[in-house]
This record gives structure tokens, C-alpha cells and sequence, in this order.
């Protein structure tokens, strides 16, 4: 062996002269652009197809361009009016020439709109100003404009303009917490009638949390049972969990309409066999009641399939340990067998969470008035009332909410330890 | 966890209320799925069982609302032969729905296939860089709720004249399915021998002759199954269907959802009933499947 030591040249070299370090490092090198090259594709799809679409979604709730691209003289102007008495003639004049050109551009419903969600009245205030302008040539503007509407008269509206000039605005976000910026800059609440969404945001969690905790509840016998019972019976029983968790969410839906509404079958039954009287039906539908009784049972298997793959991995002996050692059942069962259940509880708790807050369908079937969560709320802005700077920062917030607990349930469980079905 | 002989009698009685409490449970779970079954052979247009029924008077069942699924939104329901078939292949709406839903489906499956299955591969290297930050951003859209991707999608695809089109549809479906295939694969790909490959290699194979003969045929109950849940996200998805979707798009899901909120008929539960019938079948392949996995990596239940 001595000798073939002695023949090998320092430092050690393949064949072709190559020291093998670098032959090694070179091979690594290639291994892991191998990977990456592998993963790239499917990057690529998710970067173009969701990530940029929600990068664009961010931005738009802190995106403010209207009032910036389409009044940039008037603008420029009131940049330089201190805000206490009305803005000089000229502000009037380029206000007027600048209305007319929106009007123009068909802009001006816009501008109305976007400087509606700020004062209240604005958007009539434009759409009014809007057809008037047309016959206004000569000046003095400021007259004849606060002729057209009063409203033109009042400081308020003029610092309001000025307010929301910037490109990038925070006021989205102020109105999803229900706040706002007075006309005189300060962040102040908003009126009564308006808070609805702190209000909003706390009952998305308190329902999310009500529903973990019956998932809990309603998952643990089960799994526990599922774990200890021999591999074919408890095979079996699986079907039981196993068979909701595919069947289709809105099948899902529809059979607690069936069963919930006020002549379904629940209320029946109960009319039949005398517990209640036929015109005192339970009301379990359309409210937060059934938004509930719902969602546990569309979110009960999230919970059962962790929390069965932890049990099963907990082995009896610890409790016979502890009965044999003199502790009674509860004992050996609360001080010993449940520790070790926790972090299938952690698990199961967090998933069931995060995809309760997000919760859109099962509420807007089933909710009624009384049980809609924020995301109804994002749809509705989306769909219906078109403000979708505020859909955008609503949305932007409960992003936040469920990223934070992804990355708690990553430290957790971690993602590759997920498992399907 | 049978009772032992000595257990006393308050363990006795807890033992069976604790099964019956458990019975109650599963009952919870599977009754409502089970419960709309005969529901949807009603001969009558009510969502709750009639006094006929209850008493299987033959007369109180019908197969109308399967018809209807066939007939609803036809031009002309009386017609003969080929003329009914071509109608109702072309107008039903229920009809139209289901070609739409598999038609969806069976695109987005294949974009999310075929690029999970490659990314579950480089993932499950050994020198694979930046793996868990890779791996947790590939896995996003099933974190993020679906009414943020929605929205996200709708202005994204809006821009880009993708909205209400059929593949802004399939694009949207197949992000959504890629994270289940990747997840199923890559644990699949735990449990694989590398010295096959490394085996194949010694013995000649270029690296795709060694994947399409040795790592394919072993991980395939892996994709299968990664692309059965692809599927089935597609085919129960509504919230993406609701804001890319236009008319020409509506899928199961998404006449159902339109169902449920305006003409509420037991046409709905008669759809329910054959969803639930596909889940069960898929249910069963998952199974078997799965079953396979374990035989060939020489696991047996115990």
C-alpha cells in the first residue's frame, strides 16, 4: 500500500491532471443546476400566473393614479394653497378646464368615484359639475363653478382634492380598519354607520376560532378511536372520514341546506316527534349558526388526518407505564397520553384555521346576513360596489394573517411532512 | 382496544359512551352526504322527504330530476332520437356543464402533472439549493385563500385578455392543482432507491432511458394519485370559475353554486348524488393505489 501512496502525485489528481476537489466541485456544481433546471418550469408557471397577478394586487391597494393623471395642473396649483380659506381664481380656472377634459375622456365618473370613498357627495358633486362646465367659457370661475354646485364653496372639498393627489396612498388601508384621514390630514375614525370592518375582521376570527375548537372537539374521540381500533376495522372507519373530504364542497353545502333550512329535515323531525311545535321551527339556516355547523363538518377531516397520524405513532406502553406505576385512567390519560397529542393538535388546529378565515363559498350560501365573513366582503367590493383599492387592501390584510400562520405551522410540522388523504 | 376483563364498572360505562359518542361523530360526518341520495329521487319539488316516501310508496320516487339534469335548457325536450341527443348535447345546461368541468379539468391536470411531477424530481435531489424557500413558494396557492387568488387572477388575467376564456380557466385551475402534485410526489420520491438509478446508469441507460424504465413505472402511484387530487381540486373548484368564468365557462360547480342561489331545485341534489358516486370512485383508486405503493416498496399493512 506504501508504495502506491508514494506513486500518487500531491495533491490528488484524476486521470487528466484534474486535482479531484475540483473534479468533485464541479460535479456538485452540475448536480444542483440539475436540480434547479428540474424546478424551473414549474417556477416560472407559478411566478407569471400567481405570484405576479398577487405582487399586481398589492400594489393596486396602495395605487392612487386618478386624481394624479387627470387633474395634474389644478394639482400643481393647490400644492401651494395653505388650506384655510377657498384656493385662489387660477385653481378654479385650470378645476374648470381640466373637468372639462375629463368630461371629454369619459374620466370624470372616475375621478368622482375614487373621491367619493374620501367625502361622501363627490361623486354627484363631479357627475353635476360635469355637464355644466361645457357652457362655462369665460371667468371669473370661481363664482360661476360654486354657482353650479355650493359645494364648491366649501374649503373641505378643495383640501380633499389636495389630499389624495399622491400616487401612492395609505388611505385603503385606513378605510379597511376603519379609519380615515380628516381633510386637515389627520388619521381619525370613521363615522359610525361606517365601521364595519374591524367589527368584520374580529368576527372572521372569532367564527374561525369557534370552528377549530369544534373541530377539536369532534376530532379527537374519532382519531383516538381510529388509532387504537385494529388496522381493518379502523380501515373501514376511515371511509367514514376519508369519503367526505372528496366529495365536492358545494354537495357538501346544499345537503346542510337540505337538512338545516326551516322545512328541512332537521325541523321535521323534530316537528314530528313533538319537541317542537310547528310554528316554532328552529331558525339554523342563513346565520352564523349555520355558517358554523358547516364549515365544522366541511373542515372536521383536516383535523382527524393529523391528528390520527400522530396518535397512531404514540405507543400504549407509556400508558400502561403510568397505570401499572398507580395512575387512575384520567391521569394516565391527561398527564401522559394528551402531551404527546399536541402537536398533531397544533397542526390539525392551524390548518383548520387558516382555511377557515379564508372561508368564501360555505358563508355565501349559507350565511345569510348575519354570517358573512371578510372574504364575502372582498367579493362584495370586487363584484358589486367596484372599490377594489379597498377589496385589495382587505385582502392584502388577511394575506398577511394567513402567511404568519403558515409560517408557524412550517415550524411546526413543516411543509414536507404534509400528507394528503 | 377491546375492554378488559377486569375493568370496572365505570370504565365499563364510559368505554360505551365513548362509542357511542364516536358513532354520533361519524354520523355527523357521513349523514349529510348519504342523506341526499334518496332525496334526489323526490317525485316532488321539495328539498325534505314526503309522507309517500317514508312509507316507499313506489309512486313518491321519480327519476325526474335525473331527467332534467339532461333536459334543462334544451330547445326542444319532445323531440326523437338523434335530434333530442344532438340537443341535448348541445344546449342542456347541466349537460354543457359537465363537458366543461372535464373538458377544465382534464387540461389543468396535465399542465400541473406534468410540471409538479418534473419539480417534484429537482426537489427531491440531495443538492437541490434553497430548498424549503422553493418548496414553500411551489406550494403557495394552496396556502393563500382562494378568494385573494381569485381576485389577484381576475385583474391579472383581465389585463391580459384571459378573462372569460377557456384557458384563463385551465391556467387558473392548473396553479391551483400544482402544489397537491408536488406534495404527493415528492413524498413519494422519500422512499426511492437511488441506487436504481444509479444502477440503470452503470449498466448503460442515458438519464431518460432511466427515467422512463425505472423511475417513472415506481413513482407512478405517486402522480396518479398527485393528479387525481389535481383533478378533484379543479373539479370542485367555484371561486375561480366566479371571477375568470364567463357564461361559456360554467362548470358543475359553478351552475351549482348559481342553483343554490336563484331557481333551488332538486335537479341540484340529483348532480349531487352522481358527485358523490365519482368521489367514492375516486376514492376507491386513491385506495388502491396506495395499497400498490406499499406492496412494491415491500410495506404490508399491519
Amino acid at each position: 500500500m506504501a508504495n502506491v501512496a508514494d506513486t500518487m502525485p500531491d495533491p490528488m489528481t484524476g486521470e487528466d491532471g484534474i486535482p479531484l476537489k475540483t473534479k468533485l466541485r464541479i460535479a456538485e456544481r452540475r448536480n444542483r443546476i440539475k436540480a434547479a433546471l428540474l424546478v424551473l418550469p414549474l417556477f416560472a408557471f407559478i411566478l407569471v400566473t400567481f405570484l405576479v397577478p398577487i405582487g399586481q394586487m398589492l400594489y393596486r391597494s396602495v395605487e392612487n393614479n386618478i386624481i394624479a393623471d387627470n387633474l395634474p395642473r389644478t394639482i400643481e396649483l393647490l400644492s401651494e394653497w395653505d388650506g384655510n380659506n377657498l384656493p385662489p381664481e387660477p385653481v378654479f380656472e385650470t378645476m374648470v378646464a381640466e373637468l372639462k377634459i375629463a368630461r371629454e375622456t369619459k374620466e370624470i365618473g372616475k375621478i368622482g368615484k375614487r373621491l367619493n370613498y374620501e367625502m361622501s357627495g363627490m361623486l354627484s358633486l363631479f357627475k353635476k359639475s360635469g355637464r355644466k362646465v361645457r357652457k362655462l367659457e369665460t371667468g371669473p370661475y370661481k363664482e360661476a363653478l360654486i354657482k353650479i354646485d355650493k359645494d364648491w364653496g366649501d374649503p373641505e372639498v378643495w383640501a380633499t382634492i389636495k389630499q389624495v393627489s399622491d400616487r401612492i396612498t395609505g388611505s385603503y388601508y385606513l378605510a379597511a380598519v376603519d379609519l380615515k384621514r380628516s381633510p386637515q390630514g389627520e388619521i381619525v375614525a370613521q363615522p359610525d354607520y361606517k365601521q364595519i370592518y374591524v367589527s368584520l375582521f374580529i368576527k372572521t376570527l372569532w367564527i374561525s376560532l369557534l370552528v377549530t375548537m369544534t373541530c377539536i372537539l369532534l376530532g379527537f374521540p374519532v382519531s383516538f378511536l381510529l388509532s387504537n381500533l385494529p388496522m381493518r376495522t379502523s380501515n373501514l372507519l376511515m371511509i367514514l372520514v376519508l369519503l367526505p373530504f372528496w366529495t365536492s364542497l358545494l354537495v357538501r353545502t346544499t345537503s346542510w341546506i337540505a337538512l338545516l333550512q326551516s322545512e328541512g329535515m332537521i325541523n321535521d323531525l323534530l316537528v314530528t316527534i313533538g319537541f317542537i311545535g310547528d310554528d316554532e321551527r328552529l331558525k339554523m339556516m342563513f346565520n352564523q349558526t349555520g355558517t358554523i355547523i358547516a364549515m365544522t363538518h366541511i373542515l372536521l377531516p383536516f383535523m382527524i388526518l393529523p391528528l390520527y397520524s400522530v396518535m397512531k405513532t404514540i405507543s400504549p406502553s407509556y400508558v400502561r407505564a403510568a397505570r401499572s406505576l398507580g395512575a387512575n385512567p384520567f391521569t394516565a390519560f391527561w398527564r401522559i397520553y394528551f402531551p404527546q397529542t399536541l402537536p398533531g393538535i397544533g397542526a390539525g388546529s392551524i390548518l383548520v384555521f387558516i382555511l377557515s378565515i379564508g372561508y368564501y363559498i360555505t358563508p355565501a350560501l349559507v350565511g345569510g346576513q348575519d354570517g358573512q365573513l371578510i372574504s364575502n366582503l372582498i367579493a362584495y367590493h370586487m363584484q358589486s360596489s367596484l372599490n377594489w383599492g379597498l377589496a385589495a387592501a382587505l385582502g392584502s390584510i388577511l394575506l398577511a394573517g394567513v402567511l404568519v400562520l403558515y409560517m408557524i405551522y412550517n415550524k411546526i410540522v413543516g411543509i414536507d411532512n404534509m400528507k394528503l388523504g | 382496544m377491546a375492554l378488559p376483563t377486569y375493568a370496572s364498572p365505570l370504565e365499563r360505562v364510559w368505554y360505551y359512551t365513548f362509542r357511542g359518542i364516536c358513532g354520533l361523530i361519524f354520523l355527523f360526518l357521513i349523514m349529510p352526504i348519504l342523506i341526499i341520495m334518496p332525496l334526489s329521487f323526490n317525485v316532488e319539488p321539495y328539498f325534505s322527504f314526503t309522507e309517500g316516501m317514508l312509507s316507499l310508496d313506489p309512486d313518491a320516487y321519480s327519476l325526474r330530476w335525473y331527467r332534467d339534469i339532461l333536459e334543462n335548457g334544451m330547445a326542444n325536450p319532445a323531440a326523437m332520437g338523434g335530434e333530442w341527443w344532438s340537443d341535448m348535447w348541445n344546449n342542456a345546461q347541466w349537460v354543457r356543464a359537465i363537458r366543461n368541468s372535464f373538458y377544465i379539468g382534464f387540461f389543468a391536470t396535465l399542465i400541473s402533472t406534468v410540471l409538479g411531477t418534473i419539480a417534484a424530481l429537482g426537489l427531491s435531489r440531495p443538492n437541490m439549493p434553497y430548498r424549503n424557500l422553493i418548496m414553500g413558494i411551489l406550494i403557495s396557492p394552496m396556502i393563500v385563500p382562494l378568494i385573494i387568488s381569485a381576485a389577484a387572477m381576475y385583474f391579472f388575467y383581465s389585463s391580459a385578455g384571459l378573462a372569460q376564456t377557456d384557458l384563463g380557466v385551465i391556467l387558473a385551475h392548473a396553479v391551483l392543482g400544482t402544489p397537491f402534485v408536488v406534495i404527493t410526489v415528492t413524498a413519494t420520491l422519500v422512499g426511492f432507491d437511488h441506487s436504481l438509478t444509479r444502477a440503470a446508469a452503470s449498466m448503460g441507460a442515458s438519464p431518460p432511458r432511466t427515467f422512463f424504465k425505472v423511475i417513472l413505472p415506481l413513482i407512478t402511484p405517486g402522480v396518479i394519485s398527485g393528479a387525481l387530487f389535481a383533478f378533484i381540486t379543479s373539479f370542485d373548484e367555484v371561486v375561480a370559475v366566479l371571477f375568470l368564468g364567463g357564461l361559456e365557462q360554467r362548470t358543475i360547480p359553478r351552475q351549482m353554486w348559481s342553483g343554490i342561489r336563484e331557481q333551488i331545485s332538486p335537479t341540484i341534489l340529483a348532480v349531487a348524488t352522481l358527485l358523490v358516486l365519482i368521489s367514492i370512485a375516486l376514492l376507491t383508486v386513491l385506495e388502491l393505489l396506495r395499497r400498490r405503493n406499499e406492496r412494491i416498496r415491500g410495506m404490508t399493512p399491519q
